[in-house]
């Protein structure tokens, strides 16, 4: 089996071979020092062998031609890493009462709490930069042909990440609780309910009965913060993994390398 | 090869020559205990996988409890015009749970309709048939207009323009000792004004409609 290729680290980080006819003698307490932390990580991957995992996903070769539409994907997943802390940290302070205590508990957030305005203005925004990402992210792998063999089950796992994107959006967008959220909540549980034969049944499943009552708010809260989201991180580790293990695809006009040392000769 | 495939398809453990096999045993101890260990861990995720799925569409099938609410003495509604009353259709959620209806007395001359003959007062629910948005009675131009998308009723609450699919809801209501009341669930008509049991908005009820859009267990009338 090939080497995979080594980390790319320069030359002055790398350690000294040691010269001849030094020997291995008591290493000084500045070395030991210098050698703890390689030595816990030696620990860990004694017992683990993670560190072929990390460089299996690292250092991995990419096609000629590789530019700055193949960081999309990137971002998408830091939008989605920011939203994750932000969100935690807002659902520190968010209650999801439907008489009153959301729509104060967001005040709160905003007027009172320290950087408050600040956290939720980066989860609010955030949410929208997430789905123009995933969107840009979209567009580029359907332009370059990326969905095409063997990487179809990559695109379909992404189309269910967008999807889950929307009713991430959605539900998120009751959770302030006022005039608009209301509305707009109410008008796309209505919207759900238009589909023949089980739209009524997803309309009263979503609102929790046939009414907006107090029940659809937590029910939208913990479809916002809990089961969404876990299913997005399991997915997008199935997309990585995919990723990884495929590779990356050239772009469309990058020419195929026509030297004869390079390609295989037919028997 | 032929003995061999007869041996196979013997259904006794002993005659399939497998080790350990017991007189008239058909299934091998091992095979039995895998089987086993599946099924309990079928029956532990069961367990809990069945109960929160039935939590969590159980009000699906959860009948909703209304009630018959005081709206007003007899002389405050009349029969041209629509007076807005605030009703509590979901108590405990506070404005949430509230909505606006508007109501006006029968007028003979245009609730010629039969299934409003036994109805003393007509009470139109504010949400929009399009999406449910609340509609507004304008009384100069005497109709129903929603601010969302353009929907546009007539004094009856049918549809005149703009996307709404049929009528608005309508709350049953009835005279007790002087003061009408107004009963908390709706009910949906069609074009025609016939009545069926509350369907969302966005939701026909002409023609195959009332058939694609089935009504639903929590929503219906008892």
């Amino acid at each position: 089996m090939a080497r995979r290729p080594a980390p790319p680290l320069p030359s002055a980080l790398k350690a000294p071979p040691p010269r001849p006819g030094e020997g291995n003698g008591p290493l000084s307490p500045v070395e030991q020092a210098k050698e703890a932390g390689i030595t816990v990580v030696d620990w860990v991957d004694e017992r683990t062998s993670l560190s072929g995992a990390a460089r299996w996903l690292m250092f991995r070769k990419v096609p000629k031609g590789t530019n700055w539409y193949y960081t999309l994907g990137s971002a998408t997943l830091f939008a989605f890493l920011s939203q994750a802390v932000t969100g935690v940290f807002l659902a520190m302070f968010y209650r999801p009462d439907a008489a009153g205590g959301a729509y104060e508990s967001i005040r709160h957030i905003t007027d009172d709490v320290f950087l408050g305005q600040f956290v939720r203005g980066m989860h609010l925004w955030g949410a929208s930069v997430m789905v123009v990402l995933v969107f840009l992210h979209m567009g580029r792998t359907f332009l370059f042909g990326a969905y095409k063999y063997p990487r179809e089950l990559n695109w379909v796992i992404g189309v269910v990440l967008l999807i889950l994107t929307m009713v991430m959006a959605l539900t998120g967008y009751l959770l302030p609780f006022d005039q608009r959220a209301y509305w707009a909540t109410i008008v796309a549980n209505n919207i759900t309910a238009t589909g023949p034969l089980v739209g009524p049944y997803l309309g009263d499943f979503l609102r929790s009965g046939p009414e907006f009552t107090a029940t659809t708010l937590s029910r939208f809260y913990a479809i916002h913060m809990l089961l969404v989201p876990g299913a997005i991180a399991a997915l997008i580790g199935a997309h990585l993994y995919l990723v990884t293990k495929l590779g990356t695809t050239a772009p469309p006009w990058s020419k195929v390398d026509r030297r004869p040392e390079l390609s295989e000769t037919e028997v | 090869m032929a003995n061999k495939r007869a041996k196979q398809k013997s259904k006794y453990t002993l005659d399939r020559g497998i080790p350990g096999a017991f007189e008239g045993e058909t299934v091998t101890r091992r095979r039995f205990m895998t089987g086993a260990a599946h099924s309990a861990g079928a029956v532990a995720a069961a367990a809990f996988t069945l109960p929160a799925l039935g939590f969590a569409v159980g009000p699906i099938f959860k009948q909703e409890r209304h009630s018959w609410e005081d709206i007003g003495p007899l002389e405050a509604f009349s029969e041209n015009n629509y007076i807005p009353v605030v009703v509590t259709i979901n108590p405990g959620v506070g404005e949430v749970g509230k909505t606006t209806a508007y109501v006006r007395k029968r007028n003979p001359a245009i609730d010629t309709d039969r299934y409003d003959s036994t109805t003393p007062y007509i009470a139109i629910s504010t949400r929009c048939a399009h999406v449910g948005c609340p509609v507004r009675w304008i009384d100069a131009a005497e109709r129903f207009v929603c601010p969302c998308h353009g929907g546009v009723y007539d004094l009856l609450g049918r549809r005149v323009s703009g996307p709404p699919v049929r009528p608005l809801d309508r709350f049953p209501t009835r005279v007790r000792a002087g003061r009408v009341q107004l009963y908390t669930g709706r009910f949906s008509v069609n074009s025609e004004l016939r009545r069926f049991s509350p369907r969302d908005p966005g939701e026909p009820l002409d023609g195959i409609g009332q058939y694609l859009y089935p009504s639903r267990p929590s929503a219906r009338i008892p």
